[in-house]
Protein backbone atom coordinates (compact mmCIF):
# COMPACT_ATOMS: atom_id res chain seq x y z
CA UNK A 1 0.00 0.00 0.00
CA UNK A 2 2.48 2.98 -1.34
CA UNK A 3 1.67 5.30 -3.36
CA UNK A 4 4.57 7.70 -4.60
CA UNK A 5 4.23 11.13 -3.14
CA UNK A 6 6.82 12.79 -4.88
CA UNK A 7 10.38 11.97 -7.25
CA UNK A 8 13.25 14.16 -7.26
CA UNK A 9 15.66 13.87 -10.06
CA UNK A 10 19.35 14.11 -8.77
CA UNK A 11 21.66 15.74 -11.34
CA UNK A 12 23.00 18.94 -9.96
CA UNK A 13 23.48 19.98 -5.85
CA UNK A 14 20.48 22.24 -6.53
CA UNK A 15 18.78 18.77 -7.15
CA UNK A 16 19.97 17.91 -3.27
CA UNK A 17 18.47 20.98 -1.58
CA UNK A 18 15.09 19.99 -3.77
CA UNK A 19 15.53 16.51 -2.90
CA UNK A 20 15.26 17.97 1.12
CA UNK A 21 12.64 20.14 0.22
CA UNK A 22 10.90 17.27 -0.80
CA UNK A 23 11.88 15.11 1.94
CA UNK A 24 10.83 17.63 4.56
CA UNK A 25 7.20 18.15 2.86
CA UNK A 26 6.76 14.06 3.18
CA UNK A 27 7.47 14.26 6.54
CA UNK A 28 5.24 17.15 7.39
CA UNK A 29 2.19 15.11 5.73
CA UNK A 30 2.53 12.28 8.08
CA UNK A 31 2.47 14.98 11.37
CA UNK A 32 6.29 14.00 12.19
CA UNK A 33 7.70 15.81 14.89
CA UNK A 34 10.63 18.30 14.03
CA UNK A 35 13.17 16.32 15.15
CA UNK A 36 12.31 12.85 13.27
CA UNK A 37 11.71 15.48 10.17
CA UNK A 38 15.05 17.05 10.39
CA UNK A 39 17.15 13.45 10.71
CA UNK A 40 15.18 12.49 7.90
CA UNK A 41 16.18 14.99 5.67
CA UNK A 42 19.78 15.36 6.45
CA UNK A 43 19.74 12.01 6.00
CA UNK A 44 17.89 11.95 2.79
CA UNK A 45 20.74 14.83 1.60
CA UNK A 46 23.67 12.68 2.46
CA UNK A 47 22.21 10.10 0.06
CA UNK A 48 20.61 11.87 -2.81
CA UNK A 49 24.33 14.12 -2.95
CA UNK A 50 26.15 10.39 -2.70
CA UNK A 51 23.83 9.79 -5.98
CA UNK A 52 25.11 12.94 -7.37
CA UNK A 53 28.63 12.72 -6.66
CA UNK A 54 30.00 9.00 -6.86
CA UNK A 55 26.57 7.60 -8.48
CA UNK A 56 26.98 10.15 -11.87
CA UNK A 57 22.98 11.31 -11.13
CA UNK A 58 20.10 9.32 -10.23
CA UNK A 59 16.52 9.86 -8.64
CA UNK A 60 14.79 9.23 -5.23
CA UNK A 61 10.96 8.88 -4.46
CA UNK A 62 9.58 9.73 -1.73
CA UNK A 63 6.18 7.56 -0.58
CA UNK A 64 4.05 7.21 2.45
CA UNK A 65 3.77 3.24 3.68
CA UNK A 66 1.83 1.67 6.50
CA UNK A 67 -1.93 2.35 7.94
CA UNK A 68 -3.49 5.28 8.75
CA UNK A 69 -2.37 6.29 11.93
CA UNK A 70 1.24 4.97 11.58
CA UNK A 71 2.09 5.90 8.25
CA UNK A 72 6.12 6.42 8.19
CA UNK A 73 7.63 7.44 4.74
CA UNK A 74 10.09 5.97 2.68
CA UNK A 75 12.55 7.36 0.34
CA UNK A 76 14.34 5.20 -2.37
CA UNK A 77 16.91 6.39 -4.20
CA UNK A 78 18.69 4.91 -7.19
CA UNK A 79 21.61 5.85 -9.50
CA UNK A 80 23.26 4.90 -12.12
CA UNK A 81 26.93 4.84 -10.69
CA UNK A 82 29.49 2.34 -10.93
CA UNK A 83 28.48 0.61 -7.77
CA UNK A 84 30.01 0.04 -4.22
CA UNK A 85 32.56 -2.34 -3.78
CA UNK A 86 32.25 -3.43 -0.08
CA UNK A 87 29.77 -1.75 1.04
CA UNK A 88 30.26 -2.42 4.62
CA UNK A 89 33.12 -0.31 4.39
CA UNK A 90 31.10 2.26 2.38
CA UNK A 91 29.13 2.77 5.46
CA UNK A 92 31.49 2.05 8.23
CA UNK A 93 32.37 5.48 9.91
CA UNK A 94 35.65 7.83 8.32
CA UNK A 95 35.77 5.72 4.77
CA UNK A 96 35.64 7.61 1.67
CA UNK A 97 36.61 7.53 -1.70
CA UNK A 98 36.43 11.42 -1.80
CA UNK A 99 37.65 13.70 0.66
CA UNK A 100 34.85 13.63 2.62
CA UNK A 101 34.52 13.04 5.88
CA UNK A 102 33.06 9.72 5.32
CA UNK A 103 30.25 9.58 7.47
CA UNK A 104 27.61 9.97 5.00
CA UNK A 105 26.32 6.54 4.92
CA UNK A 106 26.69 5.67 8.41
CA UNK A 107 25.31 8.72 9.53
CA UNK A 108 22.22 8.45 7.08
CA UNK A 109 21.76 5.25 9.01
CA UNK A 110 21.56 6.18 12.41
CA UNK A 111 19.54 8.99 11.43
CA UNK A 112 16.72 6.90 9.74
CA UNK A 113 14.57 3.93 11.49
CA UNK A 114 15.03 1.38 8.43
CA UNK A 115 18.46 1.74 6.28
CA UNK A 116 18.81 -0.46 3.41
CA UNK A 117 21.57 -0.49 0.68
CA UNK A 118 22.35 -2.77 -2.62
CA UNK A 119 24.61 -2.24 -5.11
CA UNK A 120 26.27 -3.91 -7.99
CA UNK A 121 28.58 -2.67 -11.11
CA UNK A 122 25.57 -3.19 -13.21
CA UNK A 123 22.77 -1.61 -11.36
CA UNK A 124 23.99 0.85 -9.35
CA UNK A 125 23.15 1.65 -5.95
CA UNK A 126 20.15 1.59 -4.11
CA UNK A 127 19.51 3.03 -1.31
CA UNK A 128 15.86 2.97 0.87
CA UNK A 129 15.19 4.80 4.18
CA UNK A 130 12.22 4.93 6.02
CA UNK A 131 10.89 7.37 9.02
CA UNK A 132 7.97 7.03 11.41
CA UNK A 133 6.59 10.65 12.29
CA UNK A 134 7.82 9.73 16.09
CA UNK B 1 13.61 22.59 -63.10
CA UNK B 2 13.68 26.66 -64.00
CA UNK B 3 10.48 28.32 -62.42
CA UNK B 4 9.35 25.34 -60.72
CA UNK B 5 7.16 26.33 -57.46
CA UNK B 6 8.75 25.39 -54.05
CA UNK B 7 8.90 25.77 -50.82
CA UNK B 8 11.16 29.21 -51.29
CA UNK B 9 9.76 30.53 -54.32
CA UNK B 10 6.16 30.59 -52.22
CA UNK B 11 7.67 32.55 -49.42
CA UNK B 12 10.19 35.10 -51.61
CA UNK B 13 7.23 35.66 -54.26
CA UNK B 14 4.19 35.39 -52.60
CA UNK B 15 5.51 37.00 -49.16
CA UNK B 16 2.66 39.04 -48.26
CA UNK B 17 -0.10 35.82 -48.91
CA UNK B 18 1.40 33.65 -46.92
CA UNK B 19 2.08 36.37 -43.87
CA UNK B 20 -1.71 37.04 -44.21
CA UNK B 21 -2.76 33.40 -43.71
CA UNK B 22 -0.26 32.57 -40.92
CA UNK B 23 -1.55 35.57 -38.82
CA UNK B 24 -5.25 33.90 -39.83
CA UNK B 25 -3.92 30.90 -38.48
CA UNK B 26 -2.40 31.96 -35.05
CA UNK B 27 -5.69 33.35 -34.37
CA UNK B 28 -7.49 30.46 -35.22
CA UNK B 29 -5.36 28.38 -33.17
CA UNK B 30 -5.28 30.76 -30.32
CA UNK B 31 -1.69 31.22 -30.35
CA UNK B 32 -1.40 34.17 -30.57
CA UNK B 33 -1.35 34.92 -26.63
CA UNK B 34 -3.25 38.32 -27.18
CA UNK B 35 -2.77 38.66 -23.04
CA UNK B 36 0.91 38.54 -23.21
CA UNK B 37 1.76 39.23 -27.10
CA UNK B 38 -0.10 42.23 -28.66
CA UNK B 39 -1.10 41.51 -32.25
CA UNK B 40 0.24 44.29 -33.32
CA UNK B 41 3.84 42.89 -31.77
CA UNK B 42 2.88 38.94 -33.15
CA UNK B 43 2.32 40.78 -36.79
CA UNK B 44 5.96 42.43 -36.43
CA UNK B 45 7.47 39.00 -35.07
CA UNK B 46 5.66 36.89 -37.88
CA UNK B 47 7.15 39.71 -40.46
CA UNK B 48 10.64 39.94 -39.46
CA UNK B 49 10.91 35.76 -38.85
CA UNK B 50 9.22 35.39 -42.72
CA UNK B 51 11.11 37.78 -44.30
CA UNK B 52 14.69 36.66 -42.55
CA UNK B 53 13.20 32.86 -44.25
CA UNK B 54 12.90 34.92 -47.61
CA UNK B 55 15.89 36.93 -47.33
CA UNK B 56 17.85 33.11 -46.31
CA UNK B 57 16.26 30.92 -49.09
CA UNK B 58 17.94 31.73 -52.03
CA UNK B 59 21.07 30.98 -50.66
CA UNK B 60 20.66 27.98 -48.75
CA UNK B 61 19.30 24.46 -49.32
CA UNK B 62 15.89 23.77 -48.56
CA UNK B 63 15.72 20.07 -49.43
CA UNK B 64 17.49 16.95 -47.69
CA UNK B 65 20.37 19.53 -46.96
CA UNK B 66 18.44 21.34 -44.64
CA UNK B 67 21.14 22.77 -41.93
CA UNK B 68 20.03 25.84 -39.98
CA UNK B 69 23.70 25.77 -38.93
CA UNK B 70 24.84 27.26 -42.26
CA UNK B 71 25.88 30.68 -41.97
CA UNK B 72 22.94 31.74 -44.47
CA UNK B 73 20.48 31.04 -41.84
CA UNK B 74 21.86 33.62 -39.40
CA UNK B 75 18.86 36.10 -40.21
CA UNK B 76 16.46 33.59 -39.18
CA UNK B 77 18.34 32.81 -36.04
CA UNK B 78 18.65 36.11 -34.90
CA UNK B 79 14.90 36.83 -35.72
CA UNK B 80 14.20 33.99 -33.35
CA UNK B 81 17.14 34.92 -30.89
CA UNK B 82 14.66 38.41 -30.67
CA UNK B 83 10.94 36.64 -30.62
CA UNK B 84 12.49 33.94 -27.88
CA UNK B 85 13.66 37.08 -26.12
CA UNK B 86 10.96 38.83 -26.09
CA UNK B 87 8.71 35.85 -25.50
CA UNK B 88 10.64 34.81 -22.64
CA UNK B 89 10.10 37.81 -20.50
CA UNK B 90 6.43 37.57 -21.26
CA UNK B 91 6.03 34.01 -20.20
CA UNK B 92 4.48 32.65 -22.93
CA UNK B 93 5.56 28.27 -22.80
CA UNK B 94 7.53 26.38 -25.08
CA UNK B 95 4.32 25.01 -26.44
CA UNK B 96 3.07 28.17 -27.92
CA UNK B 97 6.47 28.89 -29.34
CA UNK B 98 5.82 25.63 -31.12
CA UNK B 99 2.86 26.50 -32.45
CA UNK B 100 3.08 29.77 -33.29
CA UNK B 101 5.56 28.82 -35.70
CA UNK B 102 4.01 25.34 -36.63
CA UNK B 103 0.90 27.82 -37.92
CA UNK B 104 2.80 28.08 -40.90
CA UNK B 105 2.29 25.11 -42.31
CA UNK B 106 -0.89 25.29 -43.21
CA UNK B 107 -0.94 28.20 -45.42
CA UNK B 108 2.33 26.86 -47.05
CA UNK B 109 0.49 23.12 -47.80
CA UNK B 110 -2.55 24.83 -48.54
CA UNK B 111 -0.59 27.14 -51.34
CA UNK B 112 1.59 24.26 -52.53
CA UNK B 113 -1.41 22.26 -53.42
CA UNK B 114 -2.69 24.61 -55.32
CA UNK B 115 0.19 25.29 -57.10
CA UNK B 116 1.05 21.46 -57.75
CA UNK B 117 -2.13 19.73 -57.37
CA UNK B 118 -1.11 18.26 -60.70
CA UNK B 119 2.00 16.77 -59.97
CA UNK B 120 1.51 14.70 -56.87
CA UNK B 121 5.32 13.74 -56.70
CA UNK B 122 6.37 16.95 -56.60
CA UNK B 123 4.37 18.20 -54.15
CA UNK B 124 5.12 15.58 -51.93
CA UNK B 125 8.74 16.62 -51.66
CA UNK B 126 7.71 19.62 -51.22
CA UNK B 127 5.55 19.30 -48.40
CA UNK B 128 8.18 17.20 -46.66
CA UNK B 129 10.76 20.29 -47.43
CA UNK B 130 8.55 22.57 -45.96
CA UNK B 131 7.52 20.71 -42.71
CA UNK B 132 11.39 20.09 -42.04
CA UNK B 133 11.84 23.12 -42.21
CA UNK B 134 9.02 24.32 -40.39
CA UNK B 135 9.86 21.61 -37.67
CA UNK B 136 13.52 22.63 -37.58
CA UNK B 137 12.63 26.60 -36.96
CA UNK B 138 10.42 25.73 -34.26
CA UNK B 139 12.71 23.50 -32.32
CA UNK B 140 15.30 26.01 -33.22
CA UNK B 141 12.67 28.37 -31.56
CA UNK B 142 12.35 26.23 -28.62
CA UNK B 143 15.58 25.39 -28.11
CA UNK B 144 15.92 29.35 -28.11
CA UNK B 145 13.32 29.94 -25.66
CA UNK B 146 14.63 27.00 -22.99
CA UNK B 147 18.24 28.26 -23.09
CA UNK B 148 16.62 31.98 -22.22
CA UNK B 149 15.02 30.64 -19.27
CA UNK B 150 17.75 28.57 -18.17
CA UNK B 151 20.27 31.68 -18.41
CA UNK B 152 17.35 33.64 -16.10
CA UNK B 153 17.50 30.99 -13.51
CA UNK B 154 21.30 31.25 -13.60
CA UNK B 155 21.08 34.74 -13.46
CA UNK B 156 18.73 34.16 -10.41
CA UNK B 157 21.31 31.83 -8.73
CA UNK B 158 24.67 34.26 -8.93
CA UNK B 159 21.95 36.85 -7.15
CA UNK B 160 20.99 34.25 -4.38
CA UNK B 161 24.89 33.51 -3.88
CA UNK B 162 26.10 37.36 -3.99
CA UNK B 163 23.63 38.79 -0.97
CA UNK B 164 23.98 35.32 0.51
CA UNK B 165 27.02 35.93 2.53
CA UNK B 166 27.48 39.55 4.02
CA UNK B 167 29.78 39.77 6.87
CA UNK B 168 29.43 42.14 9.26
CA UNK B 169 31.88 44.32 11.83
CA UNK B 170 29.67 44.29 15.08
CA UNK B 171 32.29 45.53 17.55
CA UNK B 172 36.25 46.06 17.16
CA UNK B 173 37.94 43.33 16.75
CA UNK B 174 34.28 40.97 15.90
CA UNK B 175 33.00 40.01 12.48
CA UNK B 176 30.10 37.96 11.90
CA UNK B 177 28.52 36.15 8.85
CA UNK B 178 24.68 35.43 9.12
CA UNK B 179 24.17 32.06 6.87
CA UNK B 180 20.82 31.47 5.04
CA UNK B 181 19.88 28.64 3.46
CA UNK B 182 21.88 26.02 2.01
CA UNK B 183 25.10 26.09 2.27
CA UNK B 184 26.32 24.12 -1.04
CA UNK B 185 30.26 23.63 -1.96
CA UNK B 186 30.19 27.12 -3.99
CA UNK B 187 28.70 29.00 -1.55
CA UNK B 188 31.23 27.70 1.35
CA UNK B 189 34.20 28.89 -0.66
CA UNK B 190 32.05 32.35 -0.89
CA UNK B 191 31.69 32.78 2.43
CA UNK B 192 35.21 31.56 3.46
CA UNK B 193 36.39 34.17 1.08
CA UNK B 194 34.28 36.96 2.55
CA UNK B 195 34.74 36.31 6.08
CA UNK B 196 38.96 35.85 5.44
CA UNK B 197 38.64 39.43 4.02
CA UNK B 198 36.78 40.69 6.29
CA UNK B 199 39.35 38.85 9.05
CA UNK B 200 42.12 41.26 7.48
CA UNK B 201 40.50 44.31 6.70
CA UNK B 202 39.02 44.98 10.41
CA UNK B 203 41.60 43.25 11.93
CA UNK B 204 39.40 40.99 13.61
CA UNK B 205 40.08 38.29 16.37
CA UNK B 206 37.02 36.91 16.82
CA UNK B 207 34.72 35.74 13.61
CA UNK B 208 31.40 34.22 14.59
CA UNK B 209 29.55 32.28 12.05
CA UNK B 210 25.63 32.42 12.76
CA UNK B 211 23.95 29.05 11.38
CA UNK B 212 20.24 30.22 12.64
CA UNK B 213 19.53 30.49 9.31
CA UNK B 214 20.79 26.71 7.45
CA UNK B 215 18.27 24.32 8.01
CA UNK B 216 20.12 21.38 7.50
CA UNK B 217 23.69 20.36 8.62
CA UNK B 218 24.75 17.76 7.03
CA UNK B 219 28.66 16.10 6.56
CA UNK B 220 28.95 18.42 4.00
CA UNK B 221 28.22 21.59 5.79
CA UNK B 222 29.78 20.65 8.67
CA UNK B 223 33.02 19.41 6.38
CA UNK B 224 33.08 23.45 5.11
CA UNK B 225 32.15 24.84 8.80
CA UNK B 226 35.13 22.86 10.03
CA UNK B 227 37.30 24.16 6.86
CA UNK B 228 36.22 27.75 7.32
CA UNK B 229 37.01 27.44 11.04
CA UNK B 230 40.38 26.22 10.14
CA UNK B 231 41.25 28.98 8.29
CA UNK B 232 40.34 31.29 10.38
CA UNK B 233 42.33 29.60 12.82
CA UNK B 234 45.50 30.09 10.59
CA UNK B 235 44.47 33.61 10.48
CA UNK B 236 45.34 34.17 14.23
CA UNK B 237 41.55 34.81 15.22
CA UNK B 238 39.01 32.36 16.69
CA UNK B 239 35.93 31.17 15.43
CA UNK B 240 32.59 30.97 17.16
CA UNK B 241 29.71 28.88 15.38
CA UNK B 242 26.31 30.12 16.90
CA UNK B 243 22.67 29.25 16.27
CA UNK B 244 23.17 25.30 16.60
CA UNK B 245 19.38 24.61 17.50
CA UNK B 246 18.62 20.99 19.89
CA UNK B 247 17.29 19.34 16.38
CA UNK B 248 20.65 20.21 14.56
CA UNK B 249 22.71 19.03 17.49
CA UNK B 250 20.82 15.91 17.77
CA UNK B 251 21.39 15.00 14.42
CA UNK B 252 25.16 16.40 14.11
CA UNK B 253 25.49 13.91 17.04
CA UNK B 254 23.76 10.93 15.18
CA UNK B 255 25.93 11.66 11.90
CA UNK B 256 29.11 11.24 14.56
CA UNK B 257 30.04 14.31 13.01
CA UNK B 258 32.46 16.38 15.46
CA UNK B 259 33.51 19.60 16.06
CA UNK B 260 36.84 19.88 17.76
CA UNK B 261 38.29 22.72 18.82
CA UNK B 262 35.62 24.93 17.70
CA UNK B 263 34.19 27.24 20.03
CA UNK B 264 29.74 26.31 19.89
CA UNK B 265 27.00 28.91 21.11
CA UNK B 266 23.17 28.20 20.84
CA UNK B 267 22.61 31.86 19.52
CA UNK B 268 24.03 34.93 18.35
CA UNK B 269 23.81 36.55 21.89
CA UNK B 270 25.69 33.75 23.46
CA UNK B 271 28.20 33.75 20.84
CA UNK B 272 29.10 37.61 21.21
CA UNK B 273 29.01 37.81 25.21
CA UNK B 274 32.04 34.67 24.51
CA UNK B 275 33.60 37.28 22.06
CA UNK B 276 33.51 39.92 24.67
CA UNK B 277 34.50 37.35 27.34
CA UNK B 278 37.60 36.76 25.37
CA UNK B 279 38.69 39.96 24.40
CA UNK B 280 37.89 41.61 27.37
CA UNK B 281 35.54 44.05 26.85
CA UNK B 282 32.70 44.83 29.56
CA UNK B 283 28.99 45.24 28.67
CA UNK B 284 27.29 47.18 31.36
CA UNK B 285 23.93 49.19 31.62
CA UNK B 286 25.79 53.45 31.56
CA UNK B 287 24.31 55.37 34.48
CA UNK B 288 23.41 57.96 31.37
CA UNK B 289 20.88 60.91 32.39
CA UNK B 290 21.52 60.53 35.76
Amino acid sequence: MTDEAARVTLKTSGDVAFARQAAAKAMAAIGASTIKSTKFVTAVSEIARNAVIYGRGGVISFSEAGAAGQKRVVAVCTDRGPGIDDIDRAVSDGFSTGKSLGLGLGGAKRLVDRFEITSSSKQGTKVTLECGPR
Amino acid sequence: MPNETTVASIIINDYDRVLAEWLKVQTAEGVKRTDLVSGKESEQQSRELLSAMAKAMPKEATDDDLDLAEAGWEPVRDALEDIAENRTQRGVSTTEMGWFIGALKQPLFKMLQSELGEKPRVLMREIWNATRLIDQISLHAIETLVSKREAIIERQRAEMTEVAAPVVKIWDSIVTVPLIGTLDSFRAQTVMENLLDAIVQWEAEVAIIDITGVSTVDTMVAQHLLKTASAVRLMGAECVICGISPKIAQTVVNLGVELPNIVTRVDLESGLAYAFDRLGVQVGRGSAGA
